[in-house]
């Protein structure tokens, strides 16, 4: 028998909910909400206009003025009925994730910030290069930008405080640190993670079918290439 | 069959009610600041409510129409004038070829809105035609609108005797739109979930000083100024979806309100929320505009966003009387 999943129904605003499941980042909490996302976009349940999953929680906006045609509360008739499906719905089942490399240029032009985390660190450049390649990463969440996968977590030698500046323009690819978060900026942005290299590779693309390119619990592995690499990436 | 940007407004953009479905991968909902006053346009002159239209800030866009049409302007009062004639918000006006709609002076209101009878043609992006600035889509171009720009009318339209040899034609039936807009400056608010991380003091500061919007609000939010608000639990967050009307605390004790362009999740702590009902109003304000907040049930704020619906489509009933028989009187489809 599996355990009931715990969790707490919260208004947000008077048109959107939230499923909270936890209240810290972690890899089992953040599949159930992945899942419980899954499960409820298949549903297509009525009067739902978006669902939102993030670290620990999964948001449902929903359509007020349509549920009050027919129902009194339209919390309170959301609240039910997510309940109702949270009892029948089963988020311990293994999710088929995608397997995503990543190439990434840690060159030092591009990795802006790789000197000084190295300085402050003490730990080679090429250290900080081995630990980042050196592991998988969890999408927990995508967020802040269109596209921004928030990854983690990075090994605990390069954890690294967001810059104190946030710079006023980070390129579009650049990949960064933030406390154990790693993460890619989909488009040109002001931002204040540690950037440690560049992907060529489109995060965002306005004009493509799927215009994100990370979801979620995909699971993500850099690979490191060089500036001619990158260079001519996009050019075959 | 078009209108033509001859002179950049600062911030115009095209927008419908938002792009929705599309929060997962983090692409905001984006949509109309003001959904009343930018329904209302469109109820004036026949669209569905929903239908694109140009939102513009003063100063802003001037227009030159190429082809006749029906136009609205609803929400800020920009004291509207199509060639040498002030023209009236809140009521529709037949524009004639090759003149000119240009807005004088902010009279009121922040944001106004301007619907052409039959919407305008443009591609949808993720099934909206909201403009996301920051994706660079949507809306015309992806962008705001500038100088030489050229919108497409989704029809033609032909007023033929109805325009009577003038370059504009106000018609005979308007919108009252002053319930919707409190005359008051209070705006309303329901708890959030880290309400109770404020202080006894701080709750009820939040619930009778006046907060200042700030010149560094735009259509992503309204950062607020006022005296620090401040919370007695040192808890860190972790990021959740966020919505519009949530308002976020800041580590400096003033507070921001999430508007249009929001971002789709935060980790700053949600103290209240403004209530849906209450964003037209919200979204009229300038900076430098008090505001007082007063917090109500979720219930309440439920009711009166439905009301608000209800009062909408009462207005689209209303209008299709007048604009049925302006129809038949000059032989329109």
């Amino acid at each position: 028998m599996k355990s009931p999943l715990q969790y707490r129904i919260l208004p947000l605003g008077d048109h959107a909910l939230c499923i909270e499941l936890g209240e810290i980042i972690d890899a089992s909490i953040n599949q159930q909400c992945i899942a419980l996302f899954h499960q409820l976009k298949e549903l297509a349940i009525p009067f739902i206009k978006d669902i939102i999953p993030a670290y620990a929680s999964v948001t449902v906006v929903y359509d007020v003025a349509a549920i009050r045609k027919e129902h009194p509360s339209a919390y309170g008739f959301m609240k039910e009925k997510l309940e109702a499906m949270l009892l029948r719905i089963d988020t311990d089942q293994p999710l088929s994730h995608r397997k995503i490399e990543i190439p990434v240029c840690y060159d030092l032009s591009l990795g802006i910030d790789l000197q000084e985390m190295s300085q402050e660190k003490n730990i080679a450049v090429e250290e900080i290069i081995r630990i980042h390649t050196n592991k998988t990463y969890r999408v927990f969440m995508i967020g802040f930008l269109p596209g921004f996968a928030y990854m983690g977590s990075v090994d605990e030698s390069i954890i690294t405080a967001r810059r104190a500046q946030p710079r006023t323009t980070v390129a579009a690819g650049s990949v960064g640190i933030a406390g154990e978060q790693t993460g890619i900026y989909p488009l040109d942005s002001p931002g204040g993670w540690n950037i440690i290299g560049q992907t060529p590779l489109k995060l965002f693309d306005a004009k493509r079918k799927q215009p994100v390119l990370l979801e979620a619990g995909d699971e993500i592995q850099f690979v490191a290439i060089d500036i001619n690499e990158f260079n001519n990436y996009n050019l075959g | 069959m078009s209108i033509q940007v001859i002179k950049q407004g600062i911030a115009d953009s095209i927008q419908d009610n938002g792009r929705y479905g599309c929060q997962h991968l983090g692409i905001n909902p984006n949509g109309v600041m003001d959904p009343v006053a930018a329904a209302a346009a469109n109820l004036l002159v026949g669209n569905d409510l929903n239908e694109a239209v140009i939102e513009m800030h003063f100063p802003a866009s001037v227009f030159l129409f190429k082809e006749q049409s029906m136009i609205a302007i609803c929400g800020a009062d920009l004291l509207a004038m199509i060639n040498d004639v002030f023209v009236p918000v809140n009521t529709p006006i037949i524009i004639e070829k090759n003149c000119v709609l240009q807005f004088k002076k902010p009279l009121s209101g922040a944001r106004a809105y301007l619907a052409v009878k039959g919407g305008f043609e443009l591609q949808p992006w993720l099934g909206s035609f909201s403009t996301n600035t920051k994706a660079a889509a949507g809306g015309f171009e992806g962008r705001n609108l500038k100088k030489h720009d050229e919108l497409n009318f989704r029809t033609v339209q032909k007023y033929g005797t109805a325009l009577k040899n003038k370059d504009c034609e106000i018609l005979n039936w308007k919108a009252s739109v002053k319930n919707f807009y409190p005359a008051s400056p209070v705006i309303r608010i329901t708890r959030g979930s880290e309400f109770d991380w404020l202080t006894e003091d701080a709750k009820k500061r939040l619930q009778s000083d006046s907060f200042i919007i700030s010149n560094q609000s735009d259509r992503m939010g309204y950062r607020m100024k006022g005296d620090a608000l401040i919370i007695q639990n040192e808890n860190q967050l972790i990021s959740t979806g966020i919505t519009k009307g949530t308002i976020q605390l800041l580590p400096d004790g003033q507070f921001i309100i999430l508007m249009a362009d929001h971002q789709t999740t935060g980790g700053y702590p949600k103290i209240a929320h403004v209530i849906s009902a209450d964003i037209p109003a919200l979204a009229q304000m300038n900076a430098g505009e008090k505001i007082q907040f007063k917090l109500i049930e979720q219930q309440e704020a439920e009711d009166l966003l439905f009301e608000q619906q209800q009062q909408l489509l009462q207005l689209q009933n209303a209008i299709s009387f007048p604009l049925l028989k302006f129809k038949q009187q000059y032989a329109i489809d």
